[in-house]
């Protein structure tokens, strides 16, 4: 584990967010069924279980893309689960996606500002000039997406299109776009799918500095069980949306409900 | 050989953001816009007439378009109606209101254009593609239908046309028929100039990013915090009003008198949404380069046969026309479906290292 | 005052006072409202198949209408020059899936769009070069005499019935042919995903022919309802254009959306016009039909028969 890892900023802190009871069907389907947790300041917090088993569905109704029909989601005191979609990013809620949703059109730089999108304020008419304020105002959040594209190590490909792109770049790119937010809570599904082990090396030191540099909270969603105890807090077990169980990676590890839904029980 | 960058050192993120990074591009382009408005001292009127200010016209309304279409992605035939809501308020305006300044009026006209393009883009928040495109032609037909019927947009004018009435900017003619044709153009290429650099400052900003990340993902784009409907409402505002500014300058600069027959679907609408299809999608100089090539074709087919020695019966022309016309659009979507914007960069990449690729 | 009277209270007195009136205009809708369908259905089953959004369907009906009738002027029998005009459909199919569908294979839909309006082009103009653009008149035999029902209270045409009929028997089998025969079956997998029926070896382009040559004689069958009507002309093309608002209520892929959406916009329009087109000074009909499929997609925006689609991420 990377030493930075017990450094001071990652004292976990008080609950900033309450799920309670957490309910959401889509037609006969139940894909949440009663899930309650809490998620504490600065902490990482993995969601895994099976396929289908409710972790994006969590993360949707987290930030407000799906409403859950029964419970609350309370994030800073604030109640999250009726809230609009795009009122997550403004209360500092940021995301990536399972299948990469990328702004397929637009250079790596561009997909990074549009993370900053909404920092920038300046006035319709000032924008049209290009000139003046918007100018400045440009130059600055153009400044702060080199410093994540420079965390990152993406340099080089900055003015490329994200669509020409190979597939453990443009996760990078999602994560650079959700971090030019500067998120309180960053919401990661599936960060590691689909790559190899360099890859993935990488990709969790990323991971623990935005932890550790920037305090950010952390709900992942990870299916490689190496990686998700080694750098989680805390770990929730979701099946067929319920949940199964919560606690320390080293808790998890011995229950015996989650080695049943992992490895399959007969019931008779 | 002389298409190199190499030396042209950005040292601040300025410089990297600018329209063209490239000197020679700037240099390029600043000697067109120069060409363009020396044209009129050795242009006959019919070209400037005929050619040169209908291009203009068309080239504003397709970049409208294409801030609409290539950069939020969102579909639109509703152009024709658009253009019209800037004529007749144009129209309205200059002759309902004691000394108001063309200009001005103009200007309004588009804000006004801007207004009804809002409420008619709508139903965007609830629907996409195609269903969004089929609505939009209710628009389409509905504005025009209603300039029809109702006799107070032509002032009461039994005809149904509107003339425009002339009007001065600094002591010259600039609308109407005793305009010199020098005077309509000159203020048309500078309508064009100014608002292709403003297209070109808002797409490389935040509402641009805003637009095209719609255009991309309208999902991801929400959850990072970009409001859907406001920033589809925008483009519809914004595109609408450079449709009104062309419509405009479409009655005032360049036909004179109209009626609502020449803002028709087939007349406006599809060539100027072929305009920047051919000229490219998301591109403002593929827009001028996409209704340079829609305005000129025609033309072309008219006299191309004769000046070989064919020469085809008036009845028949049309209908060659119509057949030589689509099927050359077909050719052209088959061989660059991405249009001029592409095959220029293509040819930049090219030129980067010619006359030694390797 | 007068002007929201007219709109809000006598359209319903009328309606109340004068129920014959009512049924009459519903019933004519709802023989205009299968010439609609009928066009409509040209576009569903191109959409369907190669998820083409396809303009030229109304310079079809024009095209094909316009050969039929010049083979009949040309001393042509009917039965003949249906047979060739049949012949000219399938050759046109041919010919689009050569010179245009298979280069434009995995374009997005917009281009695709964009290649059929320059087909409506070429077809246009190539219809009109070969027979001539003055109006034309077609008979083929379908009787057209007036018809009484409730001894003359209501009154109808046999045209319009034998139309609705010819419609339906079109629907009918064609929906036979989607959902019992090897071929529909086909179709309908190319229609959810073109890569996917490749790899089972479905032959993408014998899909293509078929569907645009069935779209051709859907076009030739409307060339013929709605030529015999109102003449062989220009216009004719332009009932696509009445086709599209009945697509966005129904739904650009459902076959019954096509043809109920159908019937309700032309009810709808005539019902329209005959109540309300008056206080709005006549020929509302160019648009009424998009502002009642607008309002309808306002409230249901999956359409008539779309299934809520639940997105994700």
């Amino acid at each position: 584990m990377p030493e930075g890892h017990t450094a001071q900023h990652r004292q976990v802190g008080d609950v900033i967010m309450k799920v309670e009871d957490v309910s959401l069907s889509f037609g006969g389907v139940r894909a949440l069924d009663n899930v309650s947790f809490d998620v504490r300041e600065h902490e990482i917090l993995a969601i895994i279980g099976p396929n289908g088993a409710g972790k994006s569905s969590m993360l949707n109704c987290i930030n407000g893309f799906y409403h859950p029909q029964e419970g609350s989601i309370y994030y800073k005191g604030n109640r999250r689960d009726t809230a609009k979609t795009f009122e997550a990013a403004e209360e500092g809620i940021a995301r990536t996606f399972q299948n990469i949703a990328l702004f397929k059109g637009m250079s790596t730089l561009d997909n990074i500002m549009t993370g900053r999108n909404l920092k920038m304020k300046k006035h319709l008419f000032w924008q049209a000039l290009y000139f003046g304020p918007a100018l400045k105002e440009e130059m600055e959040h153009r400044a702060k997406a080199e410093e994540v594209i420079d965390f990152l190590e993406i340099e080089a490909i900055r003015k490329t299109p994200v669509g020409r792109l190979p597939y453990g770049l443009q996760k990078r790119v999602e994560l650079g776009r959700a971090l030019a937010a500067e998120p309180d809570l960053l919401l990661l599904d599936e960060p590691m799918a689909g790559m190899n082990y360099e890859e993935k090396e990488d990709m969790v030191r990323y991971i623990l500095d935005v932890n550790d540099e920037f305090g950010t909270t952390i709900i992942l969603i990870e299916h490689d069980m190496s990686v998700v105890m080694d750098i989680s807090d805390r770990v929730i077990v979701l099946d067929y949306g319920k949940k199964l169980a919560e606690g320390t990676p080293d808790e998890v590890k011995g229950n015996q409900d989650v080695i049943d839904a992992y490895l399959g029980v007969s019931h008779d | 050989m002389f298409y190199r960058e190499a030396g042209q050192f950005k040292t601040s993120y300025q410089d990297d953001q600018a329209i063209f990074p490239i000197l020679q591009d700037k240099v390029a382009v600043l000697a067109l816009v120069a060409f363009a408005y020396v044209i009129p001292f050795f242009a006959n009127e019919y070209w400037l007439q005929a050619i040169l200010i209908q291009f203009l016209v068309f080239a504003l309304a397709a970049i409208g378009l294409n801030l609409l279409m290539g950069y939020a992605g969102q579909v639109s035939l509703g152009t024709g109606a658009f253009m019209a809501v800037g004529g007749y308020a144009c129209y309205k305006l200059t002759t309902n209101i004691e000394g108001m300044n063309v200009i001005v009026a103009i200007l309004l006209s588009g804000g006004i254009t801007a207004a009804v393009g809002i409420l008619f883009g709508l139903p965007s928040l609830r629907i996409k593609g195609f269903y969004l495109a089929v609505a939009t032609l209710a628009a389409q037909f509905f504005i025009l239908w209603l300039f029809n019927k109702v006799g107070w947009f032509v002032n009461d004018n039994p005809s149904g046309t509107v003339t425009a009435p002339p009007r001065e900017v600094f002591g010259v003619l600039v609308s109407g028929a005793q305009a010199t044709p020098e005077a309509r153009y000159w203020t048309c290429l500078t309508f064009l100039v100014i608002f292709a650099w403003i297209a070109t400052n808002l797409v490389r900003g935040r509402i641009g990013r805003s637009w095209m990340a719609i255009r991309d993902m309208d999902i991801a784009a929400e959850i990072i915090g970009i409001r859907p409907l406001r920033t589809k409402l925008t483009a519809f505002a914004i595109s609408s009003f450079y449709c009104g500014v062309a419509g405009a300058l479409m009655v005032f600069c360049w036909l004179g008198s109209v009626e609502t027959e020449a803002f028709d679907l087939f007349n406006v609408s599809f060539p100027v949404l072929f305009m920047i299809i051919i000229g490219g999608l998301g591109s403002i100089g593929g827009s001028i380069l996409g209704a340079a090539f829609i305005v000129l074709m025609p033309i072309f087919l008219v006299n191309f046969p004769p000046m070989i020695g064919i020469d085809i019966a008036t009845d028949f022309q049309k209908h060659i026309e119509e057949i030589i016309f689509g099927a050359l659009i077909i050719f052209f979507l088959i061989v660059e479906p991405e249009g001029f914007a592409r095959l220029w960069q293509i040819l930049r990449e090219k030129l980067r290292t010619w006359p030694f690729p390797y | 005052m007068e002007f929201l009277h007219a709109i809000f209270v006598a359209p319903f007195v009328d309606m109340w006072t004068d129920p014959f009136f009512l049924a009459e205009l519903i019933l004519v809708g709802l023989s205009t409202g299968v010439m609609y369908s009928l066009v409509a259905l040209g576009f569903v089953l191109i959409f369907k198949a190669s998820g083409m959004f396809n303009f030229a369907q109304g310079a079809m009906v024009l095209f094909a209408a316009l050969t039929l009738v010049g083979l009949m002027e040309k001393g042509a029998p009917v039965w003949l020059a249906l047979i060739v005009t049949m012949g000219v459909m399938v050759a046109l199919s041919f010919a689009v899936e050569r010179c245009m569908l298979r280069y434009l294979v995995n374009q997005e839909g917009l281009i695709l769009f964009m290649a059929t309006i320059g087909l409506n082009f070429v077809l246009e103009g190539a219809g009109q070069l070969m027979w001539g653009s003055d109006v034309k008149r077609l008979d083929i035999g379908i009787p057209d005499r007036p018809m009484d029902i409730l001894d003359g209270k209501i009154l109808l045409n046999t045209f319009d019935v034998t139309a609705a009929v010819i419609g339906a028997i079109l629907v009918i089998s064609l929906a036979v042919f989607f959902q019992k025969t090897a071929m529909g079956r086909a179709l309908r997998a190319v229609a959810d995903d073109h890569q996917a029926a490749l790899s089972v070896g479905i032959p993408l382009k014998t899909i293509w022919i078929t569907v645009w040559t069935i779209a051709g004689i859907v076009a030739l069958v409307a060339g013929i309802v709605w030529g015999s009507k109102s003449g062989v002309q220009f216009s004719l093309a332009l009932i696509a254009l009445k086709a599209l608002p009945v697509l966005i209520l129904g739904g650009f892929t459902s076959v019954p959306g096509a043809i109920i959406g159908g019937l309700i916009i032309g009810v709808g329009e005539k019902v329209a016009e005959g109540y309300w087109g008056p206080a709005f000074g006549g020929a509302i009909e160019n648009w009424f039909a998009y502002i009642l499929a607008l309002a309808f997609l306002v409230f249901r925006p999956q359409g008539l028969f779309g299934e809520k689609i639940i997105e994700r991420v």
